[in-house]
């Protein structure tokens, strides 16, 4: 509750807040607002938008009502943003967990494995990735996760580091607790608020990922996605911009309010702490 | 027959790319339902003994004997099992606990770790583990940070007897207490212990505490043994450097008792 | 006997989650120049507030009623407003010059990255006016007089290089720098092991009585308290239930409670707990 009315003290969370309460209903009411197939033909091609209030936004080069689409479109930049964040910090953290705690010769491997995977640029992994096994939303969640689970598992690794040292973790093992127990029940919770900090920053290049690997064509062909409108408006860029820049605006929209947000929640909890 | 029997135990550190031995060649043994103390000045080892006894770090040479058995030769499930039988009270209570925990999730551990009490049996355990040490069964559901210190430091108590131990570890654990619940938590410990024939394993650089607890006492130096032999005729008459300087220091009160 | 400073009515009370956390409940006290008083009570009582505010130390946050006013000697090279009585939680321009402080964590106080030697010189500097030569040459002195071994290859040492009863003599020398009229030390010993601890304690008493420093003790231990206190007062949840003498305090206590302080004490006089329950090995 505390917590709540603290965010909500500086403009900048708010303004965040808002952009994605919008992104969330934009991409909840997709399917009631436009029901059936947005990538179905509703009028005439290349219609400018605020002509015909049908297609408010006006219609493609194959007649497909755009605004339907930049609906349609927050749903799957949303779902692939959010899910191949969770996942990849879900890797990072078990990875970083194991790594951190067990030491030795486990902790080497592992951090050897996250150091290869560093080494490759995340766009380039995520490209190969898709392009080996094929476009689908799935492959596309799992490319961005494998490209993103590096700096979670870090950052867990080294805040496992210092609370292992902690007298709790020694009681731990007094009383005979398991040690995956110990690490997975005991220290990596109390990890995560440093490696959850991180998942504005992973959400928004998430959906960034996603968006470019669509513009390349490399994403799932079933779906509208923002980058599959940006690369579709590029063909007839002089005649109708608006085609590019109405879906680019609301990626630029998006990334802005997950960024504002992030940094909101962090405000509000760095003041809870200082003030413990 | 001794209980724990240390033997020649040594433990060696690194200090300034020099190694130097924490531990030096230090033996004791602790009876069933005796009181030992460990005394000392500051980093004279005293922490190190009782986390090498307990398995948190590993000897560089020595032998530690438990209940009759070679307790380094134990190790996974079967090291784990024995832990039931060696409990621990750490300084800072707080410290000691998960943040996160509650009342009721500290105590449960112990009892579902070794089987001691079924899902449904638990809750009642608990209560009476509570009631054990002089807390009321309603603090199960509070948070760790919810409660007092001395509160805390009795739930502590409470986890380390929830696996009905023959040997309790307590490093400098009434140190960090105000004097008025320092008195109860002793007066507890020693309540145990004659009920329960618990013997404790007691550090503390405090000679008052240790006096008015402990049957015997050891004094270390430097990681070696500098006296050793029953608490109050060591005290009251210290023979090596260390021992006088502590009962120097040890602080007096001067009252006209009427 | 002249008095130093004078408290009237203290009250301060902390914000915690929107709710007021009354510390200090209406503290009457005066310190008289020259003595030694010590603050006993509980963990909790209020003795580190009480401290921070007679010093003007109190978090921002801390709300304050009641008077502290200080009774400066025009010796002592005060200014002038100095000598007015002040009303609390005005920024106080006494400190470091006047009131040394000691931490009982002497890290805290310490800056890690600075040789021992310039942060002592630096608080001659500040208050004293001396040069950079003199302030060395003064800090030496300095930490002679706290019997830090080896001083003057201690002053270029880092406080990571020192045990916790060496950083602790440090940080009472960089307390004393100035040469203050009053030495507060809060739970200064309670960090250390017992032979450090009446260490620390015989060098505070030493300090005090060569420079006729007045002190303040705080300690949640009594017989220390005795051992170095005229005077004692007892706190308990925010109020002062007794102040006297200390052979008073001791002998005659008039409230139960610090009976009860007394009796928990367990010197290497008192009747062993083990024999009153009748434990045998
Ligand atoms: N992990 C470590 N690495 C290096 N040196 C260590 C380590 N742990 C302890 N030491 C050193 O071993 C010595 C003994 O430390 P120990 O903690 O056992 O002392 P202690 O008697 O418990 O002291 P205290 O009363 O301050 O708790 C000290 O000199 C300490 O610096
Ligand atoms: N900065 C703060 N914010 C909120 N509450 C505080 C703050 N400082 C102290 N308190 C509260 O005020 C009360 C008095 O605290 P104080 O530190 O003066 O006690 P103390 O007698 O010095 O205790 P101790 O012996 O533990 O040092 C306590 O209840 C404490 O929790
Ligand atoms: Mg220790
Ligand atoms: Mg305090």
């Amino acid at each position: 509750m505390n917590r709540l009315r603290r965010f909500f003290r500086t403009p900048e969370a708010i303004a965040g807040a808002l952009i994605l309460a919008l992104l969330a209903a934009m991409a909840l009411a997709a399917p009631l607002l436009f029901p059936g197939d947005p990538q179905a033909i509703a009028g005439p091609a290349l219609q400018p938008p605020f002509q015909d209030w049908s297609v408010p936004l006006g219609t493609d080069r194959l007649g497909r009502n755009v605004l339907a689409e930049l609906f349609h479109g927050a749903r799957t930049s949303l779902a692939v943003g959010l899910a191949a964040a969770a996942a990849a910090l879900l890797i990072g953290a078990v990875v970083g967990t194991l790594a951190g705690f067990a030491g030795g010769l486990i902790d080497e491997a592992l951090m050897r494995v996250t150091d290869a995977f560093q080494t490759v640029p995340s766009f380039l992994l995520a490209l190969a990735f898709v392009s080996i096994v094929g476009p689908s939303l799935g492959v596309v969640v799992a490319a961005i996760a494998l490209s993103a689970w590096t700096g979670p598992a870090r950052v867990a690794r080294a805040e496992v580091l210092s609370i292992r040292e902690r007298d709790y973790v020694a009681g731990a093992r007094v009383i005979g607790m398991h040690p995956l127990e110990i690490a997975f029940r005991e220290v990596l919770p109390n990890a995560l608020p440093p490696v959850l900090a991180l998942s504005s920053v992973i959400v928004a290049a998430a959906i960034l990922t996603e968006a470019a690997l669509s513009f390349l064509g490399l994403g799932d062909p079933n779906r509208v996605t923002w980058g599959g409108m940006i690369a579709e408006g590029r063909t007839v860029l002089r005649t109708a911009p608006f085609l590019s820049v109405v879906p680019g605006v609301a990626l630029v929209l998006t990334v802005l309010g997950i960024y504002l947000t992030g940094e909101g929640v962090v405000e509000s909890t760095a003041v809870s702490r200082s003030l413990s | 027959m001794s209980l724990l029997a240390v033997s020649n135990l040594t433990k060696r550190y690194h200090r300034g790319g020099k190694p130097f031995a924490a531990v030096d060649e230090v033996s004791f043994e602790v009876g069933p339902g005796e009181t030992l103390a460990l005394a000392g000045p500051s980093g004279s080892g005293k922490s190190t003994i009782a986390r090498l006894v307990l398995r948190l770090i590993e000897p560089d040479a020595g032998r530690i004997g438990f209940e009759g058995a070679d307790f380094l030769a134990l190790s996974g499930a079967a090291l784990r099992a024995r832990r039931a039988r060696l409990q621990m009270v750490f300084q800072d209570p707080l410290a000691a606990f998960n943040p996160r925990a509650t009342v009721a999730r500290v105590l449960d551990d112990p009892l579902r770790i070794h089987n001691i009490a079924s899902r449904a049996e638990r809750p009642r355990r608990i209560a009476a583990l509570l009631e054990r040490v002089g807390l009321d069964a309603g603090l199960a559901a509070r948070a760790i940070h919810e409660i007092s210190g001395g509160q805390r430091q009795r739930v502590a108590i409470a986890r380390a007897i929830a696996t009905r131990p023959s040997l309790i570890v307590l490093d400098e654990a009434v140190s960090a207490l105000d004097v008025s619940v320092r008195g109860q938590i002793l007066e507890l410990l020693l309540d145990l212990q004659r009920r329960e024939r618990i013997a404790y394993l007691f550090i503390s650089h405090d000679l008052g505490v240790i006096r008015a607890v402990a049957h015997r006492v050891v004094i270390l130096d430097a990681g070696r043994i500098a006296e050793s032999g029953d608490a109050r005729a060591v005290i009251a008459n210290p023979q090596s450097p260390v021992g006088k300087a502590l009962v120097e220091a040890a602080p007096r009160l001067t009252r006209n008792r009427p | 006997m002249t008095v130093l400073l004078s408290i009237r009515n203290l009250k301060v009370a902390y914000r915690r989650d929107g709710v007021a956390v009354q510390a200090l409940k209406g503290v009457s006290l005066d310190v008289e120049a020259g003595e030694r008083l010590a603050i006993i009570g509980e963990s909790g009582s209020g003795k580190s507030t009480l401290a921070l505010a007679a010093a003007g130390l109190l978090a921002r946050g801390a709300e304050i009623g009641g008077r502290v006013d200080w009774f400066l000697p025009a010796s002592a090279g005060a200014k002038a407003e100095d000598r007015q009585p002040s009303v609390l939680a005005t920024s106080h321009p006494l400190l470091g010059r006047e009131i040394g402080f000691v931490f009982q964590d002497p890290s805290s106080s310490l800056d890690p990255v600075m040789p021992i030697g310039k942060q002592i010189a630096e608080v001659t500097r500040t208050h004293l006016g001396l040069g950079w030569k003199d302030a060395c040459a003064k800090a030496k002195t300095l930490l002679e007089r706290v019997r830090l071994p080896d001083p003057s290859s201690a002053l270029h040492a880092y406080p990571h290089q020192l045990s916790g009863g060496q950083k602790q003599r440090v940080a009472i020398a960089a307390a004393i720098a100035a040469g203050p009229t009053l030495l507060i030390a809060d739970e200064a010993t309670s960090a250390l092991d017992t032979i450090v601890q009446a260490e620390i304690v015989a060098l505070i008493r030493r300090l005090v009585s060569e420079d006729g420093m007045t002190l303040i003790f705080i300690s949640h231990d009594i017989a220390l308290a005795a051992a170095l206190a005229d005077r004692i007062a007892v706190l308990r949840h925010g109020e002062l239930i007794e102040l006297g003498g200390t052979d008073q305090i001791l002998n005659a206590p008039r409230h139960a409670y610090t009976r009860a302080l007394l009796d928990a004490h367990l010197g290497l006089d008192a009747n062993p707990l083990l024999d009153r329950q009748g434990v045998s090995a």
